[in-house]
């Protein structure tokens, strides 16, 4: 096929002075010909062309800098440490003892404690909003209020964590017996629960929205009770799609800083339990960072970075997966 | 059939339904309970003194927030300057290209973006800004926060273009008109709403980050308008004044956490606003 | 200024023009001449390559992804594929299956929305000529014209087609295309729709496409018949329709396929 899609590139030769001459054109066309105004039009809409795809190139530029960055700056400690850095289980920075093992513990209880606390109040909003009430007023402003959630900056959760919800832990801990400091992994999985809620709530929504009513007419006509319906047909058709907003909040959590640095209590050694004073690597990288003054201690954090960079995007990347399929089928 | 059986059903139904509910509206505790104690901490704090005064050294008292503030509106600014164009040129050419494999690659990169933890762009804006221009300042900062308004602004404008129908774009080549002009005279102008919603709710995320700061735009007790410089930022002092041990500064801290969470509300509510009456009637 | 050309010199001619999409061949060598100030119906069932031919006219084919076409399309002896599309569509105006008024613009602006959107400056004086001239010959003056500043999407679903044909008139293009320009109307504004061809035709060339024949027995001069994406008759219409040579014709405009 000779003549492709595109009808730029368009050089001054294609813009023969004949069209203007062209017998029975509109005096429009003359007219404007005369401006030399679609020549100018012409240059600028290839101009225009090439500065989009410019910004398309820039994106993929943009990502493939930020890894490039942080593998070149974590190269001095990875060359250094080699890879038992991460499974090292003493940092101790003035001794030049990096291991990062504390940091991926911290990260992962943490986290998961807060997906775990957060699991029954998103599916329950989920559920909520999606099947039992989708339209109405009161629906409504709970759709936006827990919108708003995700709305209030994380140092806000963080500072209001550290003054009230923090003092609320330490009696706590008093009464159940363990020691009572109050910051702690504890504190921060129940701030992040609150702070993740929003992003598996609004996902599991649409998806549950997008049960076909045929299906559940069904089984409503075979006698089922609303409970029996969701949970054996609108629970198993939308499992994938929960499951996705699952990992966006857990992708959420694992990267969550500010609030977590606040009330962790920012202690670099491998947590007794879910109440002991930890460190995630957000945190430690957030704390340390500016410290860091040997070359290795900057370049330890910055491969935190890197693992943490690594771990979110593949967890999104899951997602999104999962969700791209969903709302294609 | 055994009437027991069903009555036990539609029992275990109907509970279920209580329990979504509590549940659901459980949710909404947390948000309340942190509105109403930063509202109660805050509003004592807030005056005219404390708006236009920079922060007073520990044991004074007084001082104020001025820095902070002007420090994220310029900040916030040269961030949007950066962002918004970049964006929205890129969420046009994401809806214009659906297929191609440069369109693929760009889509998954500002996917990746997306999700990458604050900290980390900070950590990035450190080492391509602050690093070769040997100082903090307000514009690594400005970009650190660009990079994260970017992916939501792409997103917000290929979606809301993608929505729109292709005759409206028939009707615009038909009248001769270049590719440029359809976009900018027709297809932006029928998608304004939605893009600026995106605009908006990208300014209202950065308003609140504060790891991207800590090491770009580091933060700054004095007023300062000079964006090669530490600034401060609304964030940046709230956190510094929070961990500190000074009830003082603790009290800065509650005033300004209440007026960066009024700046956030007001502009999510008003975002809801722009769109409901910005949209264009197709 | 039309009236010094001989009135059936040759406007738009087709020489072995064929279209594709991707590995689809959806136009088949097809040669015809368009004649001058004439109507001209081309018709066929759906999916024969009417609307893609007709899209080929002004280059509009070529904007859908994966498209592309070979042959040669002349305009005025001029190949339409050696100028730049914007030149060949400010020639050639189209108007489409579905009214698409610009939402974003009142009446007036949708109007003269080739000019205000390609940027052209125009005096006060000479848009509201342009505007009122416009919107007379579709016959939409009197309905409108106090309603200039409403947004087109406030007329009804006939205003709105004569709103875009008299947006297609306002650049004094020289042919006009149709694309099933009545199938979105209801009856009576499709015979307000077809009134309107019989009064266009003295300044412009009109091509319509439709798969209605009574419509294209009532409206056109000429009449071409696509079937598979070929050619496969075109005659004037009166021919076509009391004596077709071709039996597939002859089995279409007798209803024997559809």
């Amino acid at each position: 096929m000779d003549r492709s899609v595109e009808n730029d590139a368009i050089t001054r030769s294609d813009l023969s002075l004949r069209v203007i001459s062209s017998a029975g054109a509109g005096q429009l066309v003359k007219a404007k010909a005369k401006t030399r105004r679609p020549f100018r039009q012409i240059r600028t809409e290839n101009v225009f062309k090439r500065t989009l795809v410019i910004m398309g190139i820039l994106m993929v530029i943009l990502v493939l800098g930020i890894l490039l960055t942080l593998v070149v700056q974590s190269l001095p400690s990875i060359k250094a440490l080699g890879p038992k850095y991460l499974w090292g289980k003493v940092w101790d920075p003035v001794q030049d003892i990096y291991g990062a093992w504390p940091f991926l513990l911290g990260t992962l209880i943490s986290s998961f404690l807060a997906l775990f606390i957060s699991i029954p109040f998103s599916i329950a909003v989920a559920i909520f909003l999606g099947e039992y009430y989708p339209k109405g007023w009161l629906p409504n402003l709970l759709k936006n209020t827990v919108e708003l959630i995700a709305a209030v900056p994380s140092v806000i959760y963080g500072f209001w964590g550290l003054a009230v919800l923090v003092p609320i832990v330490r009696n706590f801990e008093n009464k159940i017996g363990v020691q009572p400091v109050g910051v702690g992994i504890f504190s921060s999985s129940l701030i992040l629960a609150v702070m993740i809620i929003p992003y598996a709530a609004s996902l599991g929504r649409s998806m549950i929205q997008m049960v076909p009513s045929t299906l559940k007419e069904a089984a409503y006509g075979l006698g089922a009770t609303r409970w029996e319906v969701i949970r054996s047909v609108v629970l198993p058709y939308t499992k994938s799609g929960l499951f996705a907003g699952i990992l966006l909040s857990l992708g959420r959590a694992l990267g969550e800083t500010m609030a977590v640095t606040m009330v962790i209590g920012n202690t670099s050694i491998i947590p007794k339990n879910i109440f002991s004073p930890g460190n995630t690597m957000a945190s430690v990288i957030a704390n340390e960072f500016t410290e860091a003054d040997k070359a290795v201690y900057l370049s330890a954090l910055i491969e935190l970075g890197l693992v943490l960079f690594l771990v979110t995007v593949v967890i999104n990347m899951i997602g999104k997966k999962i969700i791209d399929r969903f709302t294609t089928e | 059939m055994n009437i027991g059986s069903v009555n036990y059903r539609i029992g275990k139904s109907i509970g279920f339904q209580l329990a979504t509910i509590l549940f659901a509206f459980a949710c909404v505790v947390p948000l309340l309970a942190i509105l109403f104690y930063i509202v109660k901490a805050g509003i004592t704090k807030i005056n005219w003194h404390f708006l236009v005064n920079v922060p007073k050294p520990v044991g004074e008292i007084g001082g104020g927030i001025a820095n902070a503030l002007v420090g994220s509106v310029i900040i916030i600014l040269v961030a949007s300057v950066i962002a918004v164009p970049i964006g929205i040129m890129t969420g046009i050419f994401l809806s214009e290209n659906r297929k191609s494999k440069l369109a693929y690659w760009s889509r998954l990169s500002v996917d990746i973006l997306q999700g990458v933890p604050s900290i980390v762009i900070g950590i990035i804006a450190y080492f391509w800004l602050v690093k070769p221009l040997r100082g903090f300042s307000a514009l690594s900062g400005s970009v650190a926060l660009a990079i994260m308004m970017l992916p939501i602004v792409v997103r917000s404008t290929e979606e809301t273009l993608k929505l729109l129908p292709d005759s409206l774009k028939e009707a615009a080549y038909a009248l001769g008109m270049p590719f440029h002009r359809v976009i900018f005279k027709v297809i932006v102008p029928c998608g304004i709403s939605g893009i600026l919603s995106g605009v908006m709710l990208s300014i209202a995320r950065i308003t609140g980050e504060t790891a991207p700061l800590l090491f770009t735009a580091f933060g700054n007790p004095y007023l300062t308008t000079n964006i090669t410089k530490p600034m401060h930022s609304l964030p940046l002092l709230i956190f510094n004044y929070a961990t500190s041990p000074y009830n003082d500064w603790h009290d800065l801290a509650w005033g300004a956490s209440l007026i960066l969470l009024m700046w956030v509300l007001l502009l999510n509510i008003f975002t809801k606003l722009i769109t409901r009456k910005w949209k264009v009637q197709l | 200024m039309e009236s010094t050309i001989v009135k059936d010199s040759v406007v738009i001619k087709s020489r072995d023009f064929n279209a594709y999409f991707g590995t689809n061949h959806v136009v088949k060598n097809v040669n015809i001449d368009i004649p001058r100030n004439q109507v001209v119906a081309v018709m066929g069932p759906s999916g024969c390559g009417k609307t893609t031919y007709l899209r080929c006219i002004n280059r509009m084919h070529e904007l859908i992804p994966g498209a592309s076409s070979r042959g040669e399309m002349k305009i005025n002896d001029e190949d339409i594929y050696e100028m730049h599309p914007i030149f060949v569509r400010l020639k050639i105006g189209m108007v489409f299956q579905r009214p698409n008024p610009f939402p974003n613009l009142s009446i007036y602006d949708n109007v003269i929305a080739g000019y205000k959107l390609n940027g052209i400056k125009l005096a006060r004086t000479e848009r509201d000529r342009i505007v009122e001239h416009s919107l007379t010959r579709v016959a939409l003056w009197n309905e409108v014209k106090d309603s200039l500043n409403k947004k087109g999407s406030f007329l009804s679903g006939g205003q709105q087609q004569r709103l875009c044909i008299a947006r297609a008139v306002a650049m004094e293009p020289e042919v006009l295309l149709f694309d099933e320009p009545t199938s979105a109307l209801d009856p009576i504004s499709t015979s307000t729709v077809e009134e309107l061809f019989h009064e266009l035709k003295t300044n412009y060339t009109l091509i319509i496409v439709t798969h209605n024949m009574q419509q294209a027995a009532r409206v056109s001069d000429r009449t071409a018949f696509f079937y598979l994406g070929e050619l496969v008759e075109y005659d004037e219409t009166k021919t076509m329709f009391t004596n077709p040579k071709d039996n597939r014709t002859q089995n279409y405009i007798t209803g024997r396929f559809s």
